[in-house]
């Protein structure tokens, strides 16, 4: 019997596939997400719209916090902590979280080397912006990637630059020569027995998540059509109206991506979809996707 | 034969690419409609709370039921075996509650605890199985009219037949081992040759 194995890490995220990880910052808020169908839940202090209005040290969350949603609900349960803060990652296996999201909406604690998460056995979900920066994810151990869209905004467009950034890539990798693969590893930054494999595959070796600013049942689909496995929801639900609802609507829109009636039926009467920004208003060092590398 | 991949959430993809390979059509199942002609189902791995939800949503867990009760063979495995079954230890979830079991969720602890170990399952031949246990339920009870077709250690029940229904609380579409795939097309021919 072996456990924490590269097939039960992967694993999990391939059971969570067609669904939505759902952020909460408390018990209650799990509560609702697990009701509204969420394939899993990720901790943490505040919700990334409250973090980017707060400013200061993000950090991960309040062990109390943490094994109260643990207690209160059954599915899955992520949660962050800060870029290369591998000490939080172990105190967070320690409590016996399900996942791991080194995750750039929280401060980084190292801004040149991620976790080197083979010597974890919880598994770990990281974001990234291209192939390139999905692919030295992978080479440090992650078993789940998401793209990094722009977290708290409730603006997908940031979110879609960087899941067709990474299908593009994905597309020109298969159709490289292989006697070119070696210079666009290298151009890439990217491990170059994991290009070779895309070049073969034609597919990330692991599930890819969409994630940063999808705030509507519409953006979910949006992202699931153009090839995401799942989606991320953060500030999205708890920063609307009518979070319940809205927590539905996303759940069914995941699944039915490409039925444009239901995911019209399902967005009437959600309230109010979460204040958003615009990307260029935001000052360049206050971006997070630029968080990592 | 055409055997439907119930696609509300969780592992299908995995499923319907081993039906492929099996040289069987396997249509993703989201909506009632989609049930329309199929020979068969498969439930996958996923969140059962989400699935079940899901299923609730569209009328697809009814559908599904009386499907069953007209002998639609159905195999799930870990999420899908949670759905199968009469009875949830600890939960609200609403099983399809088709099988004669009484299942526990997550039986063996969080991810951490997740494992790969040989299985010896009998009907699949004497070579053992791989077992790939995520987060997995067991079979805490079993009706003495279902079958048990795998323990674990020999004590806990971890994969059973009853009639036409099959469950599995580990992954074999996370492997490359057809065998209990094909066991569950030979349930539903089995079915078809008896004009069932």
């Amino acid at each position: 019997m072996e456990s924490g194995t590269w097939k039960v890490k992967t694993g999990l995220a391939q059971m969570l596939k067609g669904g939505v990880i759902m952020d909460v910052v408390s018990a209650e808020h799990a509560k609702i997400a697990q009701e509204a169908g969420a394939c899993a839940v990720m901790a943490l202090e505040r919700v990334p719209a409250d973090i980017r209005a707060a400013g200061g040290v993000a950090r991960m969350a309040d062990p109390t916090v943490i094994e109260a949603i643990m207690k209160t609900v059954s599915i899955p349960m992520m949660a962050k902590c800060r870029i290369g803060h591998f000490v939080e990652a172990q105190a967070l296996e320690a409590l016996g979280v399900d996942y791991i999201d080194e995750s750039e909406v929280l401060t980084p604690a190292d801004e040149a080397h991620h976790i080197w998460k083979h010597d974890f056995k919880v598994p770990f979900v990281c974001g990234c912006r291209n192939l390139g920066e999905a692919l030295r994810r992978l080479g440090e151990g992650a078993s789940m990637i998401r793209t990094k869209g722009e977290a708290g905004t409730g603006n997908i467009v940031e979110a879609v630059r960087h899941m067709r950034a990474v299908m593009d890539s994905t597309r020109r990798l298969v159709n490289t020569p292989e006697e070119e693969l070696m210079a666009q590893a290298k151009e890439m930054g990217a491990p170059f027995e994991l290009v070779k494999e895309i070049h073969e595959t034609g597919k990330l070796p692991v599930v890819n998540f969409a994630a940063g600013g999808v705030a509507t049942p519409a953006d979910a689909a949006l992202m699931m059509q153009l090839g995401a496995d799942g989606v991320f929801v953060g500030s999205g639900i708890f920063k609307s109206n009518n979070p319940e609802a809205r927590a539905k609507a996303i759940v069914k829109a995941t699944t039915h991506y490409k039925e444009p009636e239901i995911i019209a039926e399902v967005s009437k009467n959600l309230g109010e979809a979460m204040p958003g920004l615009d990307i260029k208003q935001i000052p360049t060092e206050e971006l997070l996707a630029s968080r990592g590398w | 034969m055409r055997i439907g991949v119930l696609a509300a959430q969780g592992a299908f993809a995995e499923h319907i690419a081993i039906l492929n390979k099996l040289e069987v059509e396997a249509p993703p199942v989201r909506l009632p409609s989609e049930l329309k002609g199929v020979d068969g189902l498969i439930i996958p791995g996923g969140e059962s709370t989400s699935i079940s939800q899901l299923m609730l949503a569209y009328d697809l867990a009814s559908k599904i039921r009386n499907l069953a009760k007209n002998g639609l063979p159905i195999f799930g495995t870990c999420a899908g075996m949670i759905l199968l079954a009469k009875e949830i230890l600890d939960s609200k979830v609403e099983p399809l509650g088709l099988m004669d079991i009484v299942v526990r969720r997550n039986a063996f602890g969080r991810q951490v605890d997740s494992f790969e170990t040989e299985l010896a399952i009998p009907v699949l031949g004497e070579k053992p199985f791989p077992g790939v246990f995520i987060r997995a339920p067991i079979i805490k009870q079993a009706n003495s009219n279902v079958e048990i077709l795998a323990r674990l250690n020999n004590s806990t029940i971890v994969a059973a037949r009853q009639g036409k229904l099959l469950a599995a609380a580990f992954h074999p579409e996370l492997t490359s081992d057809l065998r209990f795939h094909k066991h569950f097309l030979n349930i539903v021919t089995e079915g078809s040759k008896f004009g069932l």
